[in-house]
């Protein structure tokens, strides 16, 4: 984001597993202090590329430096970083606080020194008074909690997370998402951090890198991700429930931006853009579609429409609302809210249409470079 | 309530003995009355027609302490043990990470390593009194290419116990390697990495992760090959008979010689008695020491 030197420079890295998933032409800048979170659906990459950072893996080509060392070919103890894994990977027959000091041990770190880096680590974790059990003997939550206090013992300025939540019940998921980023802000290290679940990305990131297949999908903050998604896949991806997106084939010609080929091209829209009308007619347009169901979440009520030729779309309308399935109505948007992607790539296409987009000032789409600055 | 309750409680019992009972008679009629009827027959002059067997006390136990053959079997088994039991596990470790590692043709080396397993004892004594024959064997043709004189490996009494030693270890370290194989592939490769990243190198996390990790195993093979030790002796038929001059002779061939070679059944069953309290000694001492300092996941 400015001008000092990135932290972690990934440049052009392939690591290509048989059967062709993997990391393809990876380029990536991370700087220091962030919180970054590689996101994308299993099989994207987004483990791979932690594991290419942590030297688990080791590139097919490309080059990896950390803090200014190239890395490329440095076995993981020389990179200066600790990890968690989704399974924590704790060692079942140590007792938690020799699972915590097991690094500092092997590196002969000096015996008062890895007394008081214990004690922190304890404290920072809340897990004083657990120094004896074994992992066996502690909940989910608590082992988690041990693979964090691991990972900070050392004081190493990265850390790498793989999915440290999913093995997690939903509420402990809520608290310790909240704990990690303390945790990472109080001791100003760099985390990257791996996750399938876009709620995580959104709520912890600074950064969040979208992965698709091997490559980047977007990079950008969370805001950015949402607001300005670059490719269709990404507006598919982040944001729960998904952004509708359907084929502008089969929307009436007049809603279509000038300059927009509706034969080629994707509409997208979030849930709470869409407007929902029963009545005759309050808007001057409106697209008709039937109502199929509806899931009153409190706060808010998602209405499922079926709209012929295509998938359906979903509304996201605040408070209770009560739309009995078969009800038609019609749908509307306020024409900012309009996403539009290529049909065929998927990219993010700007319509030149004046007063679309009025806090937008450019948006640059580029699916196939992989290179982002941050 | 309470009579239920109690009613209850003598039902769950009864349950208890019935569930346990098919398994107390067989032992007690397989295992227990014969260790009894065998510690009351060694309690027993031997009987000839001439004269009948009479009440002896701990008669036989003198006899056999005061034999200096008891003290040179006694002694080989020792031997016998303290080298096929550490060295067999060693083996069958190192085989076992050898083929749990990803090499070319796995399958190959873990089927290789588990062949001298699926042999009879008798057929493997068979191909080893091949291999250990002066001259001709592949043994000295080996040791002979580099100019050694044939050796005798069988016959002389400075080899004899040795070769039956190598035999033992070849045929059961393939056997211990399934067991190791089977703990490794239930150990997550997680800790693997999670040990790489905290700066372990190969051998830290092999003595302070992997060998923790495999010491039930291990305890299950050591009591194993223990019991082997004095078990099995099936090869000493085929390829020493015990000799030269006992050189080879193991405690339980020497119990099966004097029972059946020579018909001194007292003696024997004395014999029998004494390894049973030594190999009861070891298992309650093995419980107490090792089991405390394992973890069992």
């Amino acid at each position: 984001m400015t001008n000092q030197p990135p932290f972690i420079r990934i440049n052009s890295v392939s690591r290509v597993f048989n059967g062709g998933n993997g990391v393809h032409d990876l380029s990536l800048d991370i700087p220091r202090g962030s919180f970054v979170v590689l996101l994308g659906p299993s099989g994207c990459g987004k483990s791979t590329t932690l594991r290419l950072i942590a030297g688990l893996e080791t590139a097919d080509q490309g080059s990896i430096a950390i803090d200014g060392k190239d890395v490329t070919s440095a076995p993981p103890s020389k990179r200066g970083l600790s990890m968690v894994f989704q399974s924590y990977a704790l060692f079942p027959h140590l007792s938690v606080a020799e699972n915590i000091i097991f690094g500092l041990k092997v590196r002969k770190t000096h015996k008062d020194e890895i007394k008081t880096r214990l004690e922190d680590a304890l404290r920072v974790t809340g897990l004083e008074g657990y120094e004896d059990r074994k992992p066996a003997q502690l909940s989910g939550g608590q082992r988690q909690r041990v693979a964090l206090a691991r990972a900070i013992v050392a004081g190493h300025p990265l850390c790498l997370m793989d999915e440290p939540l999913s093995n997690l019940d939903a509420k402990l998921r809520h608290a310790v998402r909240k704990d990690i980023r303390d945790l990472q802000q109080r001791l100003g290290i760099t985390v990257v951090y791996v996750t399938h679940d876009q709620t995580e990305a959104m709520s912890m990131a600074d950064i969040v890198i979208l992965m698709k297949d091997g490559r980047i999908e977007q990079i950008g903050n969370p805001a950015d991700l949402y607001l300005k998604p670059a490719t269709a896949f990404a507006a598919g991806f982040v944001g729960s429930p998904p952004m509708t997106l359907i084929p502008a084939s089969a929307l009436p010609a007049s809603v279509i931006p000038d300059g927009l080929d509706a034969n080629n091209l994707t509409f997208g829209i979030r849930p709470e853009d869409l407007i929902l009308s029963t009545g005759q007619n309050d808007h001057p347009w409106g697209i008709p579609a039937t109502v199929t169901g509806s899931e009153f979440l409190g706060a808010e009520t998602f209405i499922f429409v079926a709209i012929p030729g295509t998938d359906g779309a979903t509304a996201r309308l605040p408070g209770r609302v009560e739309i009995s399935p078969g009800t038609e109505v019609s749908l509307s948007w306020a024409g900012a809210a309009a996403h539009w992607f290529d049909g065929e790539h998927g990219h993010r296409l700007t319509p030149t249409v004046p007063g679309t987009s009025a806090q937008d000032t450019k948006i640059t789409s580029q699916p196939d470079t992989a290179t982002s600055t941050l | 309530m309470n009579e239920m309750a109690r009613l209850q409680k003598r039902r769950l019992a009864l349950y208890g003995w019935m569930l346990a009972a098919p398994a107390l008679a067989l032992m007690s009629l397989f295992a227990f009355y014969p260790a009894i009827a065998t510690f009351w027959h060694s309690l027993f002059s031997r009987g000839t027609s001439r004269r009948p067997s009479v009440f002896a006390g701990f008669e036989n136990y003198g006899d056999l302490f005061a034999d200096p053959t008891f003290w040179t079997v006694a002694t080989n088994n020792l031997i016998y043990a303290g080298v096929t039991i550490p060295v067999s596990i060693i083996f069958a470790l190192v085989m076992a990470l050898w083929a749990n590692a990803h090499i070319p043709a796995r399958s190959f080396v873990r089927s290789a390593y588990f062949t001298p397993t699926i042999l009879p004892m008798i057929a493997a004594a068979n191909l080893w009194l091949f291999f250990y024959t002066p001259d001709l064997g592949v043994i000295d043709q080996i040791t002979g290419f580099f100019g050694a004189s044939p050796t005798n490996w069988l016959g002389q009494p400075e080899t004899a116990l040795a070769s039956v030693i190598i035999v033992t270890i070849w045929k059961e370290a393939g056997f211990f390697m399934i067991f190791y194989l089977a703990a490794l592939q239930t150990i997550p490769p997680d800790l693997r990495e999670a040990a790489r990243i905290e700066g372990a190198g190969r051998w830290t996390y092999t003595r302070r992760v992997l060998l923790p990790l495999l010491m039930p195993t291990t305890i299950f093979v050591f009591v194993n090959a223990m019991i082997n030790s004095v078990k099995l002796i099936d090869h000493l038929f085929i390829l020493t008979k015990g000799g030269p001059n006992n050189a080879s002779k193991l405690i339980l061939y020497w119990i099966w010689e004097m029972a059946f070679a020579y018909f001194d059944s007292p003696h024997a069953a004395a014999m029998t008695i004494l390894v049973l309290l030594a190999l009861g000694l070891v298992a309650v001492a093995q419980f107490r020491l090792v089991e405390k300092r394992t973890h069992y996941r």
